[in-house]
């Protein structure tokens, strides 16, 4: 019991203070990943706040995105003018969903729109992979995966790339969000779909832009994971991973999904090394969930979500 | 302003409307009378664009809108409220009233986003414009307050002053005063008459409760299953014998 209790509160602090540039490499590793999280419950939140829609097919639009971006460039296209074709594809991609999908619902309940994001879901892994074909690709955006030493802690160049492009993006965003006209009305949007019509916002635009924007996050997150870890199927899936970024970051807020990402990443990593050995390890998969239910319990509305009281 | 012309709508076979026609002069207030059903809101949604009736013609400022969507018709300087009250219930109530004055504002993206020189400006300007309203209004307290805390009272008060703040030539309220207390009446009472007054805007509002609306409206329309029945002044309404018999029983003079 003691020596339980010894392996849970004292010995990986130990570990962590005698060792510490190896926790220094944990430490960043977790921001890393993190930030990678956070790239895609972006896309999350940006279509909830605006259309307060659960969009399952976020991971599939990342997919679809890495999937075009790379049979581009496989057919000879070279990479700037890909990644602008990308863009075009995912605005297009938007502007159909919006006719096709999100105007025939207008004003349903939240449930139903959210049922048609899990058809998208299925629409867009398939449609992927009858253009694309279902091999595993390797993405090449010629940043190289190589690493270098600074004060005796080693990074990888395409993680801190990675990370500098997802900072950059979160505070165009939150910008975005906060300062503008069109943030304004996102959220009016979001809000009361009749009244927002009311007071002169045109919802077919607001919903094409939104649902543009998350595209374009989709591709930047497409282009990070898919430069890690190969353009695949299982893209699609990272999806699940950005969901207890979201219920501790909130839905609702684009600080929190970068926060909550962090907390995840570096949560998991820390978990993983210092106390991943008591129950002999392979915790990273399922620590987010673990930490996510307990956040459940204490603050429903996450960190950073705004707590609506419905009256009934 | 406004001349509504043999207008008829129907969900199904209930007929709502049935050849209603009503004219709004510039700087009237108009009240539309009617039992549950009679067609009111029905009336009230095909002016604001919501339903698009399938006979008959909506002009307003001299030209054809009968078919215009809701956003396109609230550009043309047309605000309204809603019988269940429709705030942004995540929103501070200032934020309410900024984006109830979305239309009034322009300009480019960028220097918004950076939130400078112009985009400020005109960001100040519209504030200060929201803070006249919030002042009129009396909500000055509850400015920071998330709208979907607020009592009912005082959120059907905030959506007016959203619908206020897009400096509506015509404004269309949907039950103001329904669930009120009677102190709270008095004061939305109060406050239509001054915007009528002091804005000079124009309005028309739906009322079930014959009683309220006699002393702020300078005519009353009454509808009755989808027919207009009455159109004049109060005092004449109030004795017409056909509206006297749509209201039997439920008549609170």
């Amino acid at each position: 019991m003691t020596e339980l209790l010894y392996g849970i509160a004292v010995a990986p602090f130990k570990d962590m203070a005698g060792s510490p540039a190896f926790f220094a490499e944990v430490l960043i590793g977790g921001v890393f990943a993190g930030l990678m999280y956070s790239l895609v419950a972006l896309g999350f939140v940006l279509i909830f706040k605006a259309s307060g829609v659960f969009n399952f097919a976020q991971g599939a639009m990342v997919l679809f995105a890495a999937l075009t971006l790379v049979g581009l460039i496989e057919r000879g296209v070279p990479v700037a003018l890909a990644l602008v074709l990308t863009t075009a594809v995912m605005v297009a991609l938007a502007w159909v969903i919006e006719r096709v999908v999100l105007r025939p619902l207008v004003n349903q309940e939240h449930i139903i729109l959210f049922m048609a994001t899990i058809g998208l879901t299925f629409f867009l892994e398939g449609f992927g992979e009858m253009v694309w074909g279902a091999n595993v690709k390797k993405l090449d955006i010629g940043i190289p995966d190589r690493s270098f030493i600074v004060a005796g802690i080693q990074i990888n160049q395409l993680e801190l790339s990675a990370a500098v492009t997802s900072a950059v993006l979160v505070a165009v965003l939150a910008v975005f969000f906060q300062r503008t006209r069109i943030g304004r009305a996102l959220r009016a949007v979001a809000d009361d779909h009749e009244a927002a019509l009311s007071i002169g916002i045109p919802l077919k635009t607001i919903w094409m832009i939104v649902w543009s924007v998350a595209g374009i996050v989709a591709i930047v997150a497409g282009i990070m994971w898919g430069a890690k870890s190969g353009v695949q199927f299982s893209l699609s899936l990272i999806a699940l991973k950005s969901l207890p970024v979201l219920i501790l970051g909130g839905f609702t807020s684009v600080p929190g999904a970068i926060v909550g990402g962090l907390i995840i990443g570096v949560g998991e990593k820390m978990g993983e090394v210092y106390w991943g050995p008591l129950v002999g390890g392979a915790i990273e998969n399922w620590f987010a969930y673990v930490l996510a239910l307990a956040f459940l319990l204490v603050r429903p509305q996450g960190l950073f979500g705004e707590k609506i009281i419905e009256r009934v | 302003m406004l001349d509504v012309n043999g207008l008829s709508h129907a969900y199904g076979r209930h007929k709502a409307l049935d050849q209603v026609s009503i004219r709004l002069r510039a700087g009237e207030a108009v009240a539309i009378l009617g039992a549950n059903g009679a067609g009111k809101t029905t009336l009230l949604n095909a002016i604001s664009g919501f339903y698009h009736p399938y006979e008959g013609r909506i002009v307003f400022d001299g030209k054809d809108r009968t078919h215009l969507k809701p956003p396109d018709v609230a550009a043309l300087g047309i605000a309204r409220t809603f019988q269940n009250v429709a705030l942004f219930k995540g929103m501070s109530v200032l934020d309410n009233l900024m984006t109830g004055r979305l239309l009034k504002m322009k300009g480019s993206f960028l220097l918004e986003a950076l939130y400078w020189g112009p985009a400020r400006r005109q960001e100040l300007e519209h504030r200060a414009f929201v803070e006249h309203i919030i002042d009129f209004l009396e909500i000055q307290a509850i400015r920071k307050t998330a709208a979907g805390r607020l009592p009912y009272g005082l959120q059907k008060r905030v959506e007016l002053g959203r619908a206020l703040a897009a400096e509506p030539e015509l404004l269309l309220l949907d039950e103001p005063m329904a669930g009120m207390n009677v102190e709270e009446k008095e004061d939305m009472c109060r406050f239509i008459l001054d915007v009528n007054g002091e804005f000079g805007t124009t309005i028309a509002l739906i009322e079930h409760d014959m009683g309220v609306v006699m002393d702020i409206s300078d005519r009353v329309a009454v509808l009755d299953y989808g027919r207009k029945i009455a159109d004049g002044a109060p005092e004449q309404v109030r004795k017409d014998p056909a509206v006297r018999d749509a209201y039997l029983g439920v008549s609170h003079d």
